[in-house]
């Protein structure tokens, strides 16, 4: 099926919950509102003549300044059978930002999922096991925010500045010449 | 001329004399001890990113870790080097600490890479600029990732600095 | 006799395969909760080598953002190349000229022959047999020093660039693999004769770590590890890239999903990176390696750079502030790389530097697997599931 008339479907099944179409060389982008995003995921998933069954990608962006709605948090998806691909950009806020998980309907999301809360900081409703998953547990922050700087904050992680305090400490054991 | 082997001594190499016919080597103890630490160097197999596979190449056939007496051992108490190949994180830095206590002395760092020796390309939140904030490094290979010839070469310049160490064999330290 | 009658008191055993350990393939930290000697449950703790590649990326040009491409998964660094060249171009909306194509295509089967080769080694060494490790790494040197012939560089090169490539391929180079493709297949024999038909390495690998075919699906897996269990799914076919549509080669597809299966799915793509090796050596065209149309996009060669003040002005922009033209958009694009399927998602707003780059890694989406091959089984399968996965930390990490 044509990425362009997936869309059209889904605008039929769902007109209050699409925001937006977009098309740019050849790839098909369905802008969402995030408050049934499990059931059109599911209606996606098991609808005979769609049947995504195969989740490709799930991201977070953060347009900070350039969108009204801050963050997106991107489905990239394929189907197996009938080989056609969709991309699904639900739209979360800056002032709420939770939105339901889909691991019920593609299991291999819950890592992703992981990662998107970690690096971005939206909560995911109803997901087995959220908590960081590449940053150390008690870190402060959401690293890939706009407003988080690339070097890093200026008080060092509690964990970090412990291992420089050990070493510091053990310095008068080291072998000196 | 005739020498009287059982008494004379020959003077094989600078400090190293040898008694040939009471088969005698006579020799300071810091030679002694320093030849046996850098001729069997057993670093802990810690590989973190790239560099751990060059590392691994050069333990591999075509370039033989072994001929120079390194046997990579597993746990870090039977080990006397670590070589931090790779990309130090924060969230790794504690566990490299902790292998650096847990070796007994004599012990040597080599620190391998452009990421080990100053956090490489990576200059972001979550990368340790170098591992020498946390331990004392003693040879530096840089290089994304460095050939294993530099890094046999790394390996020379260690032998050389073990070669020159004075008194690190005595209790009183 | 005392104290025999007291009843035997068994706990659950918490045991950390920690970040450093010589069979987890890189800094993954396992916590298994063991019962005797099976594993209760298993939990994975990645990020150990997580190293800011995608917010770093936001602060770079395209071009400056390349080499961090190649320390993702650092094992088959033309792959990741090709892949981020892939997406920036059709972003851009540029096309690499056909001598690059086949080019990229044949460095990127030569890296998945030496990616194999370290799984093979490496899954080998931690079921037992230390031999193939010696052996296999003798061909992985071989090319590595082909690699080093095409680019100065033995590991993580940069050598795919956006519009093409970064230098011809001399004839001395495409003699040379040829020959390497002439003894490569006796080699996988080779091997083969080592392992295949050993009754431990068939009591190690039949039947473990099976996962069914929906259910892989369903979790989002890729590579080997999806088309041993039956599903025929290789994004070289399904959505082709640069020279794949004009060479020949099979998909080995495995049956029952376990070790085994998966094993013989990639000893079966060596030897069909070897045929794509030999079909595009064969039928390489003649021309550019890098898009002659493209002046805003690619690189000028040096000599127009130094003599033409146009090209002098577009190399120095390109240097120093990005591709000004790039079109605002988004672009997933998605390529076969030996650990499964690498995507790229760029998201850009004009200016020369990306929005949004986001990289959607397969050992990322493999690790994930692990608590579902392992929880039931013993602890001597939880080393074989970390192999057949075939998970690279630093992708995994980014």
């Amino acid at each position: 099926m044509e990425p362009l008339e997936i869309a059209e479907r889904i605008r039929e099944r769902f007109p209050e919950e699409v925001v937006a179409v977009s098309e740019f060389r050849g790839q098909v982008s369905v802008t969402i509102r995030k408050g049934r995003v499990v059931e059109i995921c599911r209606w996606l998933h098991d609808e005979p003549e769609l049947r995504f069954d195969f989740l490709k990608d799930l991201c977070g962006v953060d347009y900070l300044g350039r969108k009204p709605v801050r963050f997106e948090v991107v489905y990239t998806l394929y189907s197996m059978r009938h080989r056609h691909m969709i991309r699904l950009k639900a739209e979360v806020g800056e002032d709420d930002p939770s939105i339901d998980s889909v691991v019920p309907v593609w299991i291999g999301a819950g890592w992703h999922e992981r990662e998107c809360y970690d690096m971005y900081g939206i909560v995911f409703n109803g997901h087995p096991d959220l908590r960081r998953i590449l940053m150390p547990e008690d870190w402060e922050g959401h690293p890939l925010r706009k407003d988080y700087p690339e070097k890093g904050p200026e008080r060092e992680w509690q964990g970090f500045r412990e291992v420089l305090d050990k070493a510091e400490k053990l310095k008068e054991f080291s072998w000196k010449e | 001329m005739t020498i009287d082997t059982a008494t004379a001594m020959v003077e094989v190499e600078e400090g190293v004399k040898v008694v040939p016919g009471a088969n005698t080597i006579i020799a300071t103890m810091d030679k002694v001890i320093n030849w046996a630490r850098y001729s069997s160097l057993w670093p802990v197999t810690f590989g973190l990113a790239c560099c751990a596979i060059e590392m691994m190449t050069t333990g591999s056939s075509h370039y033989d870790m072994d001929r120079l007496g390194m046997i990579f051992r597993g746990s870090p108490r039977q080990a006397d080097l670590i070589i931090v190949a790779g990309t130090v994180s924060k969230k790794m830095a504690p566990v490299v600490r902790r292998i650096y206590d847990e070796m007994p002395e004599p012990r040597y760092v080599i620190s391998m890479g452009s990421c080990a020796c100053t956090g490489g390309i990576f200059r972001s939140y979550s990368t340790v600029q170098g591992c020498d904030s946390f331990l004392p490094v003693d040879v530096y290979i840089p290089g994304c990732p460095p050939r294993p010839e530099a890094l046999m070469y790394g390996f020379v310049k260690l032998q050389e600095k073990i070669r020159k160490e004075h008194f690190r064999w005595s209790r009183w330290r | 006799m005392e104290g025999v009658d007291r009843p035997l008191e068994t706990r659950e055993l918490n045991v950390s395969m920690g970040p450093q350990h010589p069979s987890t393939h890189g800094v993954l930290r396992l916590v298994l909760e063991l019962d005797g000697e099976t594993v209760v449950k298993c939990t994975p703790y990645v990020g150990y080598l997580h190293r800011g590649v995608e917010k770093l990326a936001e602060g770079m040009t395209y071009l400056q953002a390349l080499p961090l491409t190649d320390r993702l998964d650092y094992i088959s660094s033309m792959s990741n190349n090709v892949g981020y060249c892939l997406a920036v171009e059709r972003l851009f909306g540029i096309e690499a000229p056909d001598r690059a194509k086949f080019i990229r295509t044949m460095v990127c089967e030569m890296t998945r022959i030496s990616s194999h080769i370290i799984w093979i080694a490496t899954h080998a060494l931690d079921l037992g047999a230390m031999t193939v490790f010696l052996y296999s790494f003798r061909e992985r040197e071989w090319l590595l020093d082909l690699f080093e012939k095409l680019c100065g560089a033995r590991l993580t090169v940069s050598y795919p660039r956006i519009g093409g490539v970064r230098n011809d391929v001399s004839q001395e180079f495409l003699d040379s693999l040829y020959e390497f493709t002439e003894q490569f297949p006796e080699k996988i024999e080779e091997y083969e004769t080592l392992i295949d038909q050993n009754r431990i390495w068939l009591g190690r690998t039949k039947g473990i770590g099976v996962i069914s075919a929906e259910e892989a699906i369903n979790w989002g897996l890729s590579g080997p590890v999806l088309r041993g269990s039956g599903v025929d799914y290789d994004v070289r076919k399904r959505f082709p890239y640069d020279a794949y549509d004009r060479v020949e080669f099979d998909v080995p597809i495995g049956k029952n999903g376990d070790v085994y299966d998966r094993y013989r799915c990639r000893m079966e793509e060596l030897r069909q990176s070897n045929r794509i090796i030999r079909q595009c050596i064969e039928r390489m065209p003649r021309g550019p390696v890098m898009a002659p149309d493209a002046a805003k996009f690619t690189l000028p060669p040096k000599e127009r750079v130094l003599a033409d003040m146009e090209s002098l002005i577009h190399h120095f922009v390109l240097i120093t502030k990005g591709p000004m033209a790039a079109p605002e958009g988004e672009m997933y694009v998605a390529t076969e790389v030996p650990k499964g399927e690498l995507g790229f998602y760029i998201v850009s707003d004009g200016t020369g530097k990306p929005y949004r780059m986001r990289v959607r890694a397969p050992s990322f989406v493999h690790a994930s697997l692990l608590p579902r091959l392992c929880e039931g089984s013993l602890v001597a399968d939880v080393v074989a599931n970390i192999g057949t996965i075939d998970i690279v930390l630093g992708e995994c990490d980014r």
